[in-house]
């Protein structure tokens, strides 16, 4: 059972505490969108073996979400930060970077 | 025959005699006992039978490892199958009883299964079954659910009598095992100030210290261990716990702990299993090692024993194992054995020692003892059915053909070398490597279990980590911890020799012979078994295991997986540790099912919401119906009337004159903020910006595939705060929608949103004679048709209670919600139920307010959606705004195959013979689809009885339904036969919907 | 006005520890920027209270302000009080961008006491009861729901959860504190 930490009210907690709330990061395609863009936002999703952003509400807790930077391999987790943000910070892609050093970075 | 000494016995109380039995029959132990020590004490070689051969078996080992003695215990309520005998700490008036036979432990007519073990080798079950297939059904399934199994299950109509719990711990160190290792770890961790918690699955600590190495270097083993306990007791920082299992090592350091705190004293006011649920920084796997069997024929006969678990019995409990004892080896350890059984007054007819020589410190010792020592030697097989009663000899490098000698003997001491009990390690991605010199697999330190920071948080020490000699265990856990014991380092010639991997015996025995070698007792695999797995195909463990049940058995093959694997890495002509392990799972040992479910069972099984007008249904005769984790009236049958006849009565009481609703289940969301309604324009379908303050309208959400999630009416109450109200199973999942689009994606809009559900109860006055009813009550809001118009609401009193009215109506009648705090609802409810009693006011419940709103053609979200239906499939076009760029679900519902004409769309259904359609009824077409599947039509989404109209009523998605009115088509019934319908208005009743707007 | 009446009213509970249902209590939810000087003026001026820290509790006149989240407070105050505070509230405030709501309704409080009172409270809350502070609100979950504790003293915590689960809460503090159940896990 992870651990993760909250940004947004500082606890560390077990997972019970929180929900998942999938892949981050993602931009939404309203009205007017092109079927391919509205079908990726809708339906395709990572699934990578290594490095993967993901939103998580502290549901028992603060209410608030973020996103938690992980391995899904090693459940590393790697960062976790505020949600209001439209891709990864770049202090957390550099801790991911150190730690490894073959990922291909955040697109 | 096996007995109690006069005297020793460290771990009983002689002062303390305990009367138990077995099968029925008195047996007397001592406390401090385990049932299997007792049990040897009483010379009770029997404990059991085996799985498929219903061969007699005895018990093994002194430990958690032990395959054979499960036992039934208890009884009633509190019978429980499967316990293990060498672990259940003896009491008086224990009642065990023996599985797996019938009529008898004695005499078991199932052991004619092992005249037949030639046709029962590995998988048997795919190669005997499979033809001819009609037998399957009346003669292979009855007989294999008659075998299959072991022990009984408790009786269905007791319930558990005991107490369980859980607790969530977390702490810097976790120890698993409270031995030498463990103990060691634990000072000196707790000594650098850490948060140490110890576990030690037994009653007792010290592991295998006291039994293996009772002096060390100068100080008694006993010693040590009380002034160390004593020590991390009367530490603050450190928490010990024994009778307490490490069951399974999780993700992140988590760890679960199996407590077993009233075993041993059923009935004790006090939960009897506690679930530890703890969150180490670093967990110590100090969990010892298992002494492995040998193979060689008879070796599953009662009497043939782990060498080990005879000195356990020995030491701790004065038990004998037998008068006349042969030991056999592969290694140095067992010499261990002998000498304390020698020592103890048990004669040892011989040790048997695989190897070509024998001249460590140990042999050399029983040598000088006069023990009688055979080198290079083996056992051709072991005599006896029941028990033991003797062995024939052979050379170990041979194949078996010549018997050299028998002894006669009544038991069997075994010892094919040890294994570190690795399972914490591995349950979370722990690597393993072989140890060639001691033939078994340790940690390996390089690849730990990782934890959230990617850092390695199991550590593995002692014996679990491979160190067999004491004073080596001691500097390693020290040193682990920062400390240093100043004691002598290993002296190289105390050590014991090295020992021979000996996987079978003799070494290249025939056919015959191995089809006798047990490998796992309980599932009753044998060394053939695997063999021919292997020239089957078999090439992986893992699927080895499944093909032949290698440890499969309840102990998970705690003593049977090196020697099966090392027999299936022979076969294969191929290395062990390129054959590898099969994957270790939790729990370590079984744990019971009510301490996994704790403290949440009958009332706690789940939490049961209640609105502020629980306790008045109840005391009312509100027959209940589950809605989400709310409980709410169905409806309120009256003394002899049936549930139908009360809600047709509530029913037509609503509609003629008067009834009352509790309502409080409605979500309710207040949204708030100078950029409230541009929220609730992207959240509705509908335009909600528009909405005048005061006023009402009723919406709905979407998700972004178009597909419709909610429904409820909304409130402006102010030009910056809008009222939501959601479904009664809605207000959650809602509200943390709302949550999810401000924080994730609208993060700048100044808007909050506040789940007020629980604030407020609501309570619906509906019925023609609804608003006298309110007249009667003091009130300041002028309730008249025109000063409150339909889709408005007023904030005000009532019977001197602060209330908003809202004029809303779910059944088509004139309707008056009321919200109030919650703690006030039951106050307004008796002020409401006095003053309608002029009106023959009753209360109605789910039932009723769905066959009002039926009757009236609302839909009901969860009756007439099911995530796949657009609001445009409900006739619901007036709802979804066209003026509006966007809004959640707007893109979604542009798809083509969501403005397809040939979507199934909402119709009203009438019966022609006026009977009620089945719920879910499909309405079929000729053909069948690719997946040959019938064609269908229609889906019946909500069906009741009108007791308005007197006929059933029901409302259908059908293919183009609202193009084909007036047209019948057959749905079918739950008999298959069709029931014809008539495509109709879904809008039954007051179509023109003047009842409402009084 | 009708008296009002609390989730459990009278509920006591006697084992390991005591649990007692508080009655009415007072309680307003506030939405906002926390760090908005117009907030932290009407907290003054109305609370006569500061802004608490991250996780922390402050007394005042009026009673207690809880932190939330970073965009939410709990302020704790008498039953009666809260249309007042409220008012005073909405004018301190004026136009800046902060939400209220009387939740005393909603909820249901519990005084949790005695010296098992940690022991008691980790069967069913999965926190660190050694890194929880005398005036510290942890939000968390106890058991199968939601639930905030605030540690009002070494051994005496308020407990606050939905109304609708009262009932729920009042059986499973008994449950878990039934005599017998000691562990002595927290001996602080």
């Amino acid at each position: 059972m992870l651990l993760l930490s909250c940004p947004c009210c500082g606890v560390s907690a077990e997972e019970t505490e929180f929900v998942n709330g999938g892949e981050a990061h993602l931009k939404r395609f309203g009205p007017g969108s092109d079927d391919a863009d509205y079908e990726s936002y809708m339906f395709n999703r990572k699934n990578p073996m290594g490095v993967h952003f993901e939103r998580w509400r502290h549901v028992h807790g603060c209410g608030k979400w973020f996103i938690a930077a992980r391995c899904t391999v090693t459940l590393e987790v790697f960062a976790t930060y505020p949600a209001q943000t439209t891709e990864p910070p770049a202090e957390v892609v550099a801790r991911i970077k150190a730690r490894r050093p073959d990922w291909e970075g955040y697109k | 025959m096996s007995h109690r000494l006069p005297d020793g016995g460290r771990l009983i109380d002689r002062s303390r005699p305990l009367e138990f039995t077995f099968n029925g029959k008195r047996f007397q132990g001592f406390a401090g006992d385990t049932l299997a020590a007792a049990l040897l004490a009483g010379d009770q070689m029997l404990v059991g039978r085996s799985f498929k051969y219903h061969r007699p078996r005895g018990i093994v080992a002194s430990g958690a490892e032990e395959p054979n003695a499960l036992v039934g215990l208890g009884e009633g309520a509190r019978f429980e199958p499967n316990q293990r005998a060498t672990t259940t700490e003896l009491f008086a008036g224990l009642k065990a009883i023996s599985q797996n036979h019938w009529p008898s432990l004695e005499f078991d007519i199932g052991a004619v299964n092992s005249w037949f073990a030639r046709f029962l080798t590995a998988g048997f079950y795919y190669k005997m079954f499979i033809h001819p297939r009609a037998f399957w059904k009346h003669v292979y399934e009855p007989i294999i659910r008659r075998s299959a199994g072991l022990g009984r299950a408790p009786d269905p109509e007791t319930r558990d009598p005991d107490r369980y719990e859980q607790i969530h711990a977390f702490c810097d160190v976790l120890v698993a095992g409270g031995g030498l290792a463990g103990l060691t770890a634990a000072l000196g961790a707790a000594r650098q100030g850490k948060r140490v918690i110890v576990m030690e699955q037994q009653p007792h600590f010290g592991g295998r210290v006291v039994v293996d190495t009772p002096d060390m270097g100068g100080t008694r083993a006993e010693d040590w261990l009380d002034q160390t306990l004593d020590t991390l007791r009367g530490m603050e920082n450190v928490t010990v716990l024994p009778r307490t299992m490490v069951a399974g090592v999780h993700d992140h350091g988590y760890a679960l702990g199996y407590q077993r705190i009233a075993d041993h004293e059923p009935g004790a006011d006090k939960p009897r299993h506690r679930l530890w649920r703890v969150r180490a920084g670093l967990i110590v796997n100090a969990t010892g090692a298992i002494e492995r069997p040998l193979s060689f024929a008879g070796n599953d006969i009662p009497g043939v024993m782990l060498a080990s678990a005879m000195r356990d019995y020995l030491v701790n409990w004065a038990v004998a194992p037998g008068k006349r004892v042969v030991i056999v080896t592969n290694n140095d350890d067992a010499y261990r054995s002998a000498i304390r059984l020698h020592e103890a007054g048990v004669t040892i007819a011989a040790v048997i020692d695989a190897r070509p020589e024998a001249r460590g410190p140990l042999p050399e010792r029983a040598r000088a003892l006069g023990l009688r020592i055979l080198e290079g030697m083996a056992v051709h097989h072991v005599t006896g059915h029941k028990r033991v009663t003797g062995v024939a000899l052979c050379r170990q490098d041979g194949d078996g053909g010549a018997v050299s000698e028998s002894l006669h003997c009544d038991a069997v001491g075994m010892s094919g070398g040890w294994s570190p009990v690795v399972h914490l390690w591995s349950h979370c991605g722990g690597k393993l490597i072989w140890d060639e010199a001691g033939a078994f697999f340790r940690p390996d330190p390089a690849r730990p279990p990782l934890g959230h920071d990617g850092q390695g948080f199991v550590q593995a020490l002692g014996s679990a980590n491979g160190v067999m000699d004491a004073a080596a265990v001691r500097d390693e856990a020290a040193a682990a911890f920062g400390s240093e014991h100043a004691h002598p380092a290993t002296d190289p010639t105390k050590a014991d020799a090295p020992m021979a991997p000996v996987w079978m015996m003799p070494a290249r025995a025939p056919f015959g012979l191995r089809m006798k070698m047990w490998l796992d007792p309980q599932n009753d695999v044998k060394v053939s078994d695997v063999q021919l797995a292997a020239r089957e195909g078999y090439e992986s463990v893992e699927h080895t295991k499944r093909y032949t049940t290698l440890g499969m058995a309840t102990d998970q093959g705690k003593i049977s997986n090196i020697n099966g694997l090392a027999i299936l890495a022979d076969a294969l002509g191929r290395p062990i540790p390129q054959v590898g392990t099969t994957t270790f799972r939790p729990p370590y040992t079984p744990i019971s099912m009510a301490a996994i479910g704790g403290e949440a069972r009958g009332p706690l099984f789940q939490p049961l919401r209640r609105t502020p007008l629980h306790d008045w249904h109840e005391a009312n005769g509100a027959s209940w119906e589950p809605v989400g984790p709310w409980r709410r009236p169905y409806c309120y049958p009256r003394s002899g009337e049936s549930r139908h006849d009360a809600v047709m009565r509530e029913v037509r009481q609503a509609r003629e004159s008067l009834g009352l609703l509790d309502a409080s289940t409605l979500g309710k969301i207040l949204v708030s903020g100078p950029d409230a309604a541009r929220l609730m324009d992207m959240l509705y379908t509908n335009m909600m910006s528009s909405l005048k303050v005061g006023k009402c309208r009723y919406g709905l959400m979407c998700n972004e595939n178009g597909f419709l999630m909610d429904d409820g009416v909304v409130a402006r109450l102010s030009e910056d705060t809008f009222l939501c109200h959601t479904t009664s199973g809605g207000a959650d999942r809602i509200h943390a929608w709302m949550e999810d689009w401000l924080q994730c994606e609208w993060w700048n809009w100044q808007v909050h949103v506040i789940n007020l559900t629980e604030q407020f109860g609501q309570i619906a006055v509906v019925g023609p004679n609804a608003r006298k009813v309110l007249e009667t009550l003091d009130t300041d809001i002028d309730l008249g048709r025109d000063a409150l118009p339909f889709m408005e609401w007023r904030d005000g009193h009532l019977g001197g209670i602060s209330v908003r009215v809202f004029r809303i109506s779910f059944s088509g009648e004139l309707s008056f919600e009321l919200a109030v705090p919650a703690g006030q609802t039951r106050a307004l409810w008796d002020k409401l139920l006095d003053a309608g009693a002029a009106f023959g006011v009753m209360p109605y419940g789910t039932e009723a307010l769905h066959i009002l709103r039926a009757e009236k053609g609302f839909i009901m979200i969860g009756d007439e959606t099911d995530g796949t239906v657009i609001p445009q499939d409900l006739g619901l076009n007036w709802a979804i705004s066209k003026k509006k760029a966007d809004f959640l679900g707007k893109r979604g519902m542009e798809r083509p195959a969501m403005t397809s004409p040939d979507r199934w769309k909402l119709v009203g259904l009438e019966t022609l013979d006026g009977s009620v359609l089945p719920d879910g009824a499909l309405a079929p077409l000729e053909g069948e689809n690719a997946n040959g599947q019938r064609l269908t039509q229609g889906r019946v989404t909500s069906t009741y009885y009108s007791p308005t109209l007197q006929q059933g009523i029901a409302m259908a998605l059908v293919h183009r339904g609202p193009d084909r009115m007036g047209e019948v088509i057959a749905f079918l019934g739950e008999d298959g036969k069709p029931i014809e319908a008539r495509i109709c208005d879904p809008v039954f009743y007051d179509k023109a919907g003047e009842k409402q707007n009084v | 006005m009708s008296e009002p009446v609390s989730a459990l009213p009278g509920f006591r509970n006697e084992g390991m520890i005591s649990v007692v249902e508080a009655g009415p209590c007072g309680m307003i939810t506030m939405r906002g920027d926390l760090t908005l000087p117009a907030l932290a003026k009407a907290m003054t001026d109305v609370m006569k209270a500061d802004i608490p820290a991250q996780r922390r509790i402050t007394h005042c006149d009026h009673g207690r302000v809880a932190w939330m989240s970073p965009d939410e407070l709990l302020l704790i105050t008498d039953y009666g009080a809260v249309p007042g505070i409220i008012g005073d509230l909405q004018s301190a405030i004026g136009d800046a961008f902060v939400s209220l709501a009387d939740v005393s309704d909603a909820r249901a409080v519990f005084r949790l006491s005695g010296p098992q009172v940690c022991d008691v409270l980790a069967k069913i809350c999965p926190v660190d009861f050694a890194a929880f502070e005398v005036g510290e609100i942890r939000r968390t979950r106890a058991a199968q729901v939601a639930a905030a504790l605030l540690r009002d003293a070494e051994h005496a915590f308020t407990l606050v959860c939905f109304r609708s689960v009262a009932q729920y809460m009042g059986d499973l503090l008994a449950t878990v504190s039934a005599p017998g159940g000691e562990v002595g896990l927290y001996r602080g």
